[in-house]
């Protein structure tokens, strides 16, 4: 045979080699997974979330563990995961293989749903708009409140710096931007030229934009800047604890109610046989149980009973505008604020 | 068949004395394919959801094009630095003795093995307003963290292992009878640093700013804390290609990424192609 042919031959082998076993070793770990699944005494279901419910959920992982005991006699073993929310819903649509999400907006879930891994209509399968629990948007000022800040109109005075994320790289963040939209939108004589512009004042004070919500507390709270930090109210409530001597919450006259979202990823539990579980997971938040258990972790029980017990906890005056009443969704909301060259790119403009 | 003819005897003439072509080729091949080319075909198969008018707009959109600018400046008058300060730190790791040489020397690798959102938080905190160095450089109306110097500064901190490590080496084996042999002929520090050692570390300076360019300009975990991020201000490209990501637009933030991968190997490239003609001149070729 000639010498460089055989060479030639050869490295086709080796690809031919190299290829079949990355293959296997791929088949092999999808075997371990199902396997994983199949075992009959214990079951496993991954949650998908987002950042600030990290120890809501190390706690309520605990108590559904046992309910599901008592109930079915089985152990469930729940993975969870964390992550900024859009980017939780984007592994998700990349094949992480979640059974269940949990995350920040209904349009994130929303985005999973038009990959076809979550089936239509998710939105009323749980109660509540499958919000179990909701939380609205808060500043957090320094202690004694040197600036004066009561509320949203106190953000536009000149020498106040205000901390908030960029609600093009952080979804949470758009709840930020449309609760201000919608104080300035309440005010008499408003017009929508009067919101933008109210609107632009604010976010020309804004000295640090950052990508997302937790780098946002850390700008405001290690590294000492701004005046005012506009955040969701259960992250606030820990920075004050964390930190009880040196900040306190201003809740506003009107904010919005933030509904983070949870959905079943209908695709994913078919596949894993989990149906059954999952939707107890899911229907379990909303026992008198964990809604309590949301309530000590600083996010606003949906259950309005329960939400009184926490009435000196949470400033229950405020009012909470809807997004679905007021904005018209969030679908729409994106498409007139925060899409390329939509309203948040305009005040940004000159 | 006559070509073939001639490559098969320019291989038998050249024939490696480390066996096994074929199979280390074909292992490259793959590896190359499977972890750098295919992943980088598939960046121009997610562009076919977009139409090319749209392509331009996303790609000169005025916010984009300051993106660009702020990477760009920034990375380079970082790299440049670190060019700079690079020399002189392999020229004091490899010329002279001094205690804990070697940990020194060890960290100066550390930018990469530190996590870069680690490493662009604990920058943020030092030189923010409130921070140790920060608050120094305030008192002379010097502000770091959130703004452009900020950037660069985190530029700065990944950059430099590369600049090092392509020059020590390079120090390491000049061979100090050159340097010898031009005091004896009567030159003086400066001329022999200019005249003897420079040409020979210039072709691994070019590199490791192109290296250090490369990184800098594409560079997101570390650069992000200390930017600021205000739109036509401090934004940097990566974190549009983020916000792209966020509102799930991939043909838009796959654009800008192709942009920025255009732009950096066109930088890599030159670089490359401008020290092997440096190379050549050093040898006298």
């Amino acid at each position: 045979m000639n010498n460089k042919q055989f060479k030639y031959k050869k490295a086709i082998a080796a690809l031919a080699i190299f290829t079949t076993i990355s293959g296997s070793l791929v088949g092999c770990s999808e075997k371990n997974i199902s396997q994983a699944y199949s075992q009959a005494d214990a079951i496993t279901i991954t949650n998908v979330s987002y950042d600030p419910t990290r120890e809501f959920y190390e706690q309520y992982n605990k108590i559904f563990t046992d309910y599901w005991k008592k109930e079915k006699n089985q152990l469930v073993e729940i993975i969870q995961s964390h992550g900024g929310s859009g980017k939780q819903a984007r592994s998700v649509i990349e094949g992480n293989e979640a059974d269940i999400v949990t995350l920040a907006l209904e349009g994130d879930v929303d985005e999973i749903r038009k990959a076809g891994l979550i089936d239509e209509g998710w939105v009323n399968e749980f109660d509540k708009n499958s919000s179990p629990y909701t939380s609205t948007i808060v500043f957090l000022v320094r202690k004694g409140n040197p600036k004066n800040i009561k509320d949203w109109d106190d953000l536009i005075n000149d020498g106040v710096e205000i901390i908030t994320p960029d609600p093009k790289s952080s979804g949470g963040a758009r709840w930020n931007f449309l609760a201000a939209w919608a104080f300035f939108g309440e005010q008499d004589g408003a017009t929508e030229e009067y919101q933008k512009q109210q609107i632009k004042k604010l976010y020309s004070n804004v000295s640090v934009l950052d990508s997302g919500a937790r780098g946002a507390t850390t700008t405001f709270v290690e590294n000492g800047q701004g005046d005012v930090l506009l955040a969701w109210e259960n992250e606030a409530f820990l920075s004050i604890k964390q930190n009880p001597e040196e900040f306190e919450i201003i809740t506003p006259s009107l904010s919005i109610l933030a509904q983070p979202s949870v959905a079943i990823v209908d695709e994913n539990v078919k596949k894993h046989g989990t149906q059954e579980v999952s939707k107890a997971y899911l229907e379990y938040l909303y026992s008198d149980e964990a809604q309590r258990l949301a309530g000590e972790n600083y996010y606003r029980p949906s259950n309005s009973e329960i939400l009184n017990e926490f009435s000196n906890v949470f400033n229950l005056d405020v009012k909470l505008v809807n997004i679905d009443d007021y904005f018209g969704g969030w679908e729409a909301a994106t498409e007139k604020f925060f899409v390329d060259g939509a309203i948040f790119d305009e005040i940004y403009k000159n | 068949m006559q070509a073939l003819q001639k490559f098969k005897g320019k291989n038998k003439a050249n024939k490696s004395i480390i066996p096994g072509f074929g199979l280390s080729m074909g292992i490259t091949l793959s590896m190359l394919s499977f972890i750098v080319l295919i992943p980088l075909a598939s960046v121009l198969l997610s562009l076919k959801d977009i139409s090319f008018s749209e392509f331009i707009e996303v790609i000169v959109d005025r916010q984009t094009v300051s993106a660009y600018k702020v990477s760009i400046s920034c990375a380079f008058i970082a790299s440049s630095i670190n060019v700079v300060f690079g020399v002189l730190l392999a020229w004091i790791l490899t010329r002279y003795k001094f205690p804990c040489k070697r940990i020194f020397d060890g960290l100066i690798e550390l930018p990469f093995a530190l996590p870069t959102a680690v490493a662009g938080i604990s920058l943020t905190t030092l030189y923010s307003d409130k921070g140790w160095i920060g608050a120094l450089f305030n008192k002379i109306g010097v502000k770091i963290s959130y703004t452009k110097v900020g950037i660069t500064i985190a530029m700065i901190f990944i950059g430099i292992p590369f600049v090092v490590r392509s020059i020590q080496p390079i120090l390491e084996k000049l061979d100090s009878q050159y340097e010898e042999a031009a005091a004896i002929l009567g030159a003086d520090k400066h001329i022999i640093f200019l005249k003897v050692i420079f040409p020979e570390i210039l072709p691994a300076m070019l590199t490791g700013f192109a290296l250090a360019f490369a990184r800098s300009i594409g560079e997101y975990g570390s650069v992000v804390f200390i930017a600021g991020n205000i739109p036509y201000k401090t934004q940097i490209t990566p974190l549009i290609i983020m916000s792209k990501l966020e509102q799930f637009n991939y043909p838009a933030a796959t654009s800008i990424a192709l942009i920025m991968i255009i732009f950096s190997f066109i930088i890599l490239f030159g670089i490359n192609v401008l020290s092997s003609r440096v190379n050549k001149i050093a040898s006298g070729d």
